[in-house]
This record gives structure tokens, C-alpha cells and sequence, in this order.
């Protein structure tokens, strides 16, 4: 009578049971994780192509043609309309109908043939910073490039050669940068959500009360309701990452076996989180507000959408107890990174402390304010 | 052991000072109570009473703010888990996972008591022969009537053959030929030696119990045989007894009656009115005086005090001892 996990194989039986009667929850569960990757993998594009971009050449000649040209070439422009005056320049900025307008002066030709200064003014709308970023930088690094093209003899070269080389994603694919990180909220996603639901319903028919009064031990009951959506959870990393792999091309550089040895303590966390829910919600209605509480600080501060580095000094330690922020750290380094264990075991270490303190937690919670109650 | 009057391992259960409180409020007061085996245990109260707390106490879920408490012999402080093994419990609710079958609830129970793989075939043979279950095996628990439902949840509850069992109000909302298909099983059980302790809100329930218990607010303010309790001399005043008369207009002959000297309270069953007169004032003088007072009485005769009345009475004098001590 010393067994601690008492019942866990029959409530494993039963949560089987339950999961293959319901199957429309749990197709569902796993059908949404798919259209979220869907929308993110083909949608979100974080790399800024093709501004609309207004120009007023009011020189006309070859040189200015030829800066306009270059312009396009960058694919970061877009020229979709030319304009005779500084009226219409402005105008089409303001209708928001172009980011970017670029006004070239009647003497801008002039100027270059007598070696002197020419001036190229580029209005940029500054309301969308994301676009504003890149149009600056390219505009002055096609302006820098044209001046010392005009100023070096011709086949001499720079005398500090910058040569920056993009690591482990180098085109810059949005999927290889969002689709890791989206594991990690996919597997909270379902994970928590089932627990949660799988024990607050037995809450709302009065099942547990009489489980309390059988020799089930309160172990073994979480236990037994745990494993089914461990595996689960497992079933559903492997077919994100999958899906990852074979339909939007993601390579994985790393070690398989070791994202599924990681990803064991974070499931941990965020089926230790669907108990702590579960103790405190008493209705499925209330579960499931809670659940999506612990859904959007894994949003914004665990660096999947917005890097940890731009969230305030006084909000970023909030990152660190963020089980996502450790879970994405671990899906990037060995998706994108190759990282091994040597490299993240002090991740996986974190998700592991984080689980056995939110277990403690939730398992207190459950006997104080559910079985004695 | 030999040397206590009332050893406890003789009783199915012996409760003795229960005490629990919750913060400053004492949901159970100094309880003190023994069922002996094969008993059927009537225990009652208003909501809220301090049922639930009691039963909560001597299945292990709460532990005692005071007092001691064996169940089939052992402490519930010390051995919880072993009561748990060695009693059912069903709730009000059935407590059933109705997305599984009724061989699914009752294999899922089975498993939950560890039970062997053939004494849980033998066991599942056995309540399915019991209960009539037969026909229903591969149906969902969901589809099942209120009355089989709590067949079902019988059945899960007996499956390990707990000596005894918990039964929390098991009759509510289920129809009047289940309720008494359940008496019926429960009488026979007992006849086997089970154990049962059973809430109920119903009094006709109450009076089929071989022994009542009516808790209020926390303190046991009756506990006996239904027929002890109705010989209570706070139930029958020295000096007093009951009569039963019926009346065409009972309202009005209710408002008459109780302006009568001699007639100490008086209420309504059905067609007929209950009242608790004066000891020398025969049938006929009672007729005589209904008479004078314009009530054409049908029949007169004396009545025993029901348990509704005992409950009434000791409720009254409880009430009356709060109020004189809150003074």
C-alpha cells in the first residue's frame, strides 16, 4: 500500500478511453496546430521586399536613370509610379498608396559631371518602422557604393572589406525563423488545454470526488492523466516537425532524437502548468481563459515573435520564467543552429527546475483547495 | 481491546467527539455515533448541516479538527488508505464517466480496487446479475435513465465487496420505481451483512432505515431506531398525544384548531391535520370542541409521531437552546 503512483494504470485505461470516444477534440487539437503553421509558414514575411515606392525624376538624363535602376535592382523597391511634381510626390505618401518617394534634382546629372555633391532627397513614411528600417539602410547603401564607385579608380578595391555571412539561415527565410519557435507554442497550446480539460471536467461531474474516495493515490491520478497527453504532445511534435521538414522546407541541422529528448521536460512544464490550471478553474469555461493567460506571455516574451532584446529592462526578466523562452531556444539552436547538448543542456536544465517547482506547486494547490475541500 | 466497554473494531463505524472546523466556524460539533454491521444508517439534516463534512471525515479526505473515528475497525487518521480499500462510496451525482460504456465504468473501477482478472470477471458477473444490468453493457453511461444510472454507479461502488458503503443521498431525482427497486436491493444486501450509510431528504427513506441519525448545524441532535426516537420525550411531552383528523375545508379547520386550548400545535398532511393536544382531552371532547368551533370532523383517531414530527420537535428545541444561549 506504499505505492505512491495507486491507480495510475487505471486512469491511464480510462483517459484512453475518453480520447478515443472524443475524437473530434483531439483531431481538432491537432488540425489547428497544422492552419497556424499554414498561416505563418506561408503568410507572415518578415523580410521587406517590394516597397511601393513613388519617384520624381526631375533630371531625366542617363546618371539619374541609372540610380533609379539600381534602386530596383535592390528588390527592395517596388517603383510604381513616376511623378512630374513635388505635390503628387508628397500625396501619394500621404494616401499611403507608396512607402517611399525619391526626387531626383534637375541638376543631380549636372552636379556629377563636375565632381560635385549631388543630392537625392528620399521621403520615407516613418508610421510603419518595420518598413522605414530597411528603406533607410538600403538608400544610403546604394548612395555610399555610388560615391565611392565615382571617387576609387576603377579596379581598385575597398580598404576594409566588410564580408558579412549569414549563419544557419542564409536567405533569411521567415519559416526556418518562426516555424521552431512555433513548436514551442503549439505543444503548450495542447498539452496544457487537454490537461487542464481532462481533469476540470471530471471537477464538473463530480468523478473526482469519488476517485478521492477510492484508494487512488493523488500521484497516481496525475500521473495516469499526464501520460496519455504526454504522448499526445509527443505525437505532436513529431508531426510539426514533420510538416516543418517536408512542407516548408526547413532544414534540420541538428540531432532529431535530441529535440525529443529536449522537448521532454518542457512538455513536463506545460502538463505541470494544465494541473495548476485545473486546481484553480472549476468550470471548462474558466479553464480555458486561464490557459489562454499563460498563452500570451509565452507570445511576447519568450523572443518567438519579437526578440527577447527589444522587451523593456523591467519587463525582461519576465523572459526567464517563461518555460516557451527556453523550449524556443532549444527548437532553434538544434533546428537552425545544429547546437548538441553541450550547447543547451542549460535549457533543458531550466524546463526541468521549472516542471518540479510548478508540480510542487500544482500538486499542493490540488490536495489544499481540491481533495480538502 | 478487552478492557473498553465499546471496542471499537466490533462496529462498522464508531465516531466518537467529531470535530472539525474550518477557520472559526465548526462544521461538526463534538459528534458522537456508532453503526453496527449490517445496519442501515439513515443519516440526516438540512443542507449544509454538516452531512458531507461528516462522511468526508470518516472516508479520510478531511482530517479531524478533534474526536476519533474507526471505520470497519480502523482509525481513519491513521489508515485512511485502508479504509479507502475496504468501503464504497456513491455520490449524489452517480459520478459515472458517461462517454464510456457500462462495461468500460464498471472495468475502469475494477482496475482503480485492483482487482484480479478473475474475481473482476466473477465480480462483474455478479453485479450485472444483481443490478440487471445484462442489456445495457455496451451502452454509453450518458444514455442510460436517471434510476439505471444509479444502478451503474451502485455496481462501480460494490465491485471490490466493500463491507461497507457510503450512499450520499442515492435516490435523488430518480423516479419512485427506481427509488424503491433501490430499497429493495439495499435490504437485501444487508441481509448479507453490507453495511450502508445513507443521506436521504426523503422521510418515508428515512423510516425504512434501521437506525436514523439527524444532524443540524453541526451538532447530532437525534440518534436511534426510528421507533426509540418517536418514544423521545421531547417528541411526546408528559402529559400529551397525537391525533390525526380529517376535515372537508383542512385550511380553515387548521386555522380553527389551533385557536382550541388544549390542541399545542397543529399541522397539515394532505387531507388530514396532525395536531399535538392535551393528554386528558379524549377523541370525543376534542370532537365536541372542533364542533363548537364549526368543524365538522370526519374521522378522528391517535396517531404515532412520524419521524418528520421527531425531526420538527428536536429542530425546535435546538433552535429554542441557540437563541437562549446567543442571549
Amino acid at each position: 500500500m506504499t505505492n505512491v503512483f495507486r491507480g495510475c494504470g487505471a486512469v491511464f485505461y480510462k483517459e484512453v478511453l475518453h480520447v478515443r470516444r472524443d475524437f473530434a477534440t483531439l483531431f481538432f487539437s491537432l488540425i489547428i496546430p497544422i492552419l497556424q503553421m499554414t498561416l505563418l509558414g506561408y503568410g507572415i514575411d518578415t523580410n521587406i521586399r517590394q516597397i511601393n515606392t513613388v519617384v520624381f525624376n526631375a533630371d531625366g538624363r542617363r546618371e539619374s536613370r541609372e540610380l533609379i535602376d539600381r534602386l530596383k535592382n535592390s528588390d527592395t523597391f517596388h517603383v510604381m509610379r513616376h511623378v512630374q511634381n513635388d505635390r503628387d510626390l508628397n500625396d501619394m505618401i500621404v494616401s499611403g498608396r507608396a512607402r517611399v518617394g525619391i526626387k531626383i534634382p534637375v541638376d543631380y546629372s549636372d552636379r556629377l559631371l563636375h565632381q560635385m555633391s549631388a543630392q537625392v532627397l528620399v521621403l520615407i513614411d516613418g508610421s510603419d518602422s518595420s518598413v522605414a528600417g530597411p528603406a533607410i539602410n538600403v538608400t544610403t547603401a546604394i548612395g555610399l557604393d555610388e560615391s565611392l564607385r565615382r571617387v576609387l579608380p576603377s579596379g581598385a578595391s575597398f580598404a576594409v572589406d566588410m564580408r558579412p555571412k549569414l549563419m544557419f539561415n542564409p536567405d533569411s527565410r521567415s519559416p526556418n525563423f518562426f516555424l521552431p519557435g512555433l513548436t514551442a507554442i503549439l505543444l503548450l497550446n495542447v498539452t496544457t488545454f487537454l490537461t487542464s480539460f481532462s481533469i476540470v471536467r471530471e471537477k464538473e461531474r463530480g468523478t473526482l470526488e469519488q476517485l478521492f474516495v477510492t484508494p487512488v493515490r493523488p500521484m497516481g491520478l496525475l500521473l495516469g492523466k499526464l501520460l496519455p497527453y504526454l504522448g499526445i504532445g509527443f505525437f505532436e511534435l513529431s508531426m510539426i516537425l514533420g510538416f516543418m521538414r517536408f512542407v516548408f522546407r526547413v532544414p534540420i541541422h541538428g540531432n532529431v532524437l535530441l529535440l525529443a529528448f529536449l522537448s521532454l521536460p518542457y512538455l513536463f512544464v506545460s502538463l505541470s502548468l494544465g494541473i495548476l490550471i485545473s486546481s484553480k478553474a472549476n468550470t471548462q469555461a474558466e479553464a480555458m481563459q486561464l490557459a489562454f493567460l499563460t498563452i500570451l506571455p509565452s507570445v511576447f516574451f519568450s523572443g518567438y515573435i519579437f526578440p527577447r532584446e527589444t522587451i523593456p529592462a523591467v519587463l525582461y526578466p519576465i523572459s526567464y520564467f517563461i518555460p516557451a523562452t527556453y523550449f524556443i531556444n532549444i527548437a532553434r539552436g538544434i533546428i537552425l543552429r545544429g547546437a548538441g547538448l553541450v550547447h543547451l543542456w542549460a535549457d533543458g536544465l531550466a524546463l526541468f527546475v521549472l516542471g518540479t517547482v510548478l508540480l510542487i506547486l500544482a500538486a499542493r494547490r490540488f490536495h489544499n483547495k481540491v481533495i480538502m475541500a | 481491546m478487552a478492557t473498553e466497554p465499546q471496542s471499537p473494531v466490533r462496529a462498522a463505524i464508531s465516531a466518537e467527539h467529531l470535530v472539525r472546523r474550518f477557520g472559526g466556524f465548526t462544521a461538526v460539533n463534538d459528534v458522537t455515533f456508532r453503526v453496527e454491521k449490517g445496519e442501515i444508517f439513515g443519516f440526516l439534516g438540512p443542507n449544509g448541516s454538516g452531512k458531507t463534512t461528516v462522511i468526508k471525515m470518516l472516508t479520510g479526505l478531511l482530517p479531524l479538527s478533534g474526536g476519533s473515528a474507526h471505520v470497519e475497525g480502523l482509525d481513519v487518521r491513521t489508515d485512511s488508505e485502508a479504509v479507502r480499500e475496504r468501503i464504497g462510496y456513491m455520490s449524489q451525482n452517480f459520478s459515472l464517466y458517461y462517454d464510456l460504456t457500462v462495461e468500460e465504468n464498471l472495468k475502469f473501477y475494477g482496475r482503480i480496487y485492483s482487482l484480479e482478472p478473475a474475481r473482476l470477471k466473477r465480480r462483474m458477473e455478479e453485479i450485472i446479475q444483481l443490478n440487471g444490468l445484462g442489456p445495457y453493457l455496451k451502452r454509453l453511461a450518458a444514455q442510460l435513465s436517471g434510476g439505471w444510472k444509479q444502478r451503474l454507479a451502485l455496481g462501480c461502488a460494490m465491485l471490490h465487496e466493500p463491507q461497507l458503503l457510503f450512499l450520499d443521498e442515492p435516490t435523488a431525482g430518480i423516479d419512485p420505481v427506481a427509488r424503491r427497486q433501490l430499497w429493495d436491493l439495499l435490504f437485501e444486501l444487508s441481509g448479507h451483512g453490507i453495511t450502508f450509510f445513507v443521506t436521504t431528504h426523503y422521510m418515508d427513506e428515512a423510516e425504512r432505515c434501521s437506525h436514523v441519525a439527524y444532524i443540524y448545524y453541526g451538532k447530532l441532535i437525534a440518534d436511534g431506531t426510528p421507533d426509540s426516537l418517536r418514544q423521545l420525550p421531547e417528541v411526546q411531552p408528559d402529559g400529551t398525544r397525537r391525533v390525526e383528523f380529517t376535515a372537508p375545508e383542512v385550511t380553515r379547520a387548521l386555522r380553527l384548531a389551533r385557536g382550541i386550548p388544549g390542541i399545542r400545535s397543529a399541522t397539515i398532511f394532505g387531507q388530514s391535520v396532525h395536531a399535538l393536544v392535551d393528554e386528558n382531552l379524549s377523541l370525543d371532547g376534542l370532537r365536541r370542541e372542533l364542533a363548537e368551533n364549526g368543524i365538522a370532523v370526519d374521522e378522528i383517531r391517535p396517531l404515532a409521531p412520524s419521524l418528520e414530527d421527531v425531526f420538527v420537535e428536536l429542530t425546535y428545541k435546538q433552535e429554542s437552546l441557540l437563541e437562549a444561549a446567543s442571549d
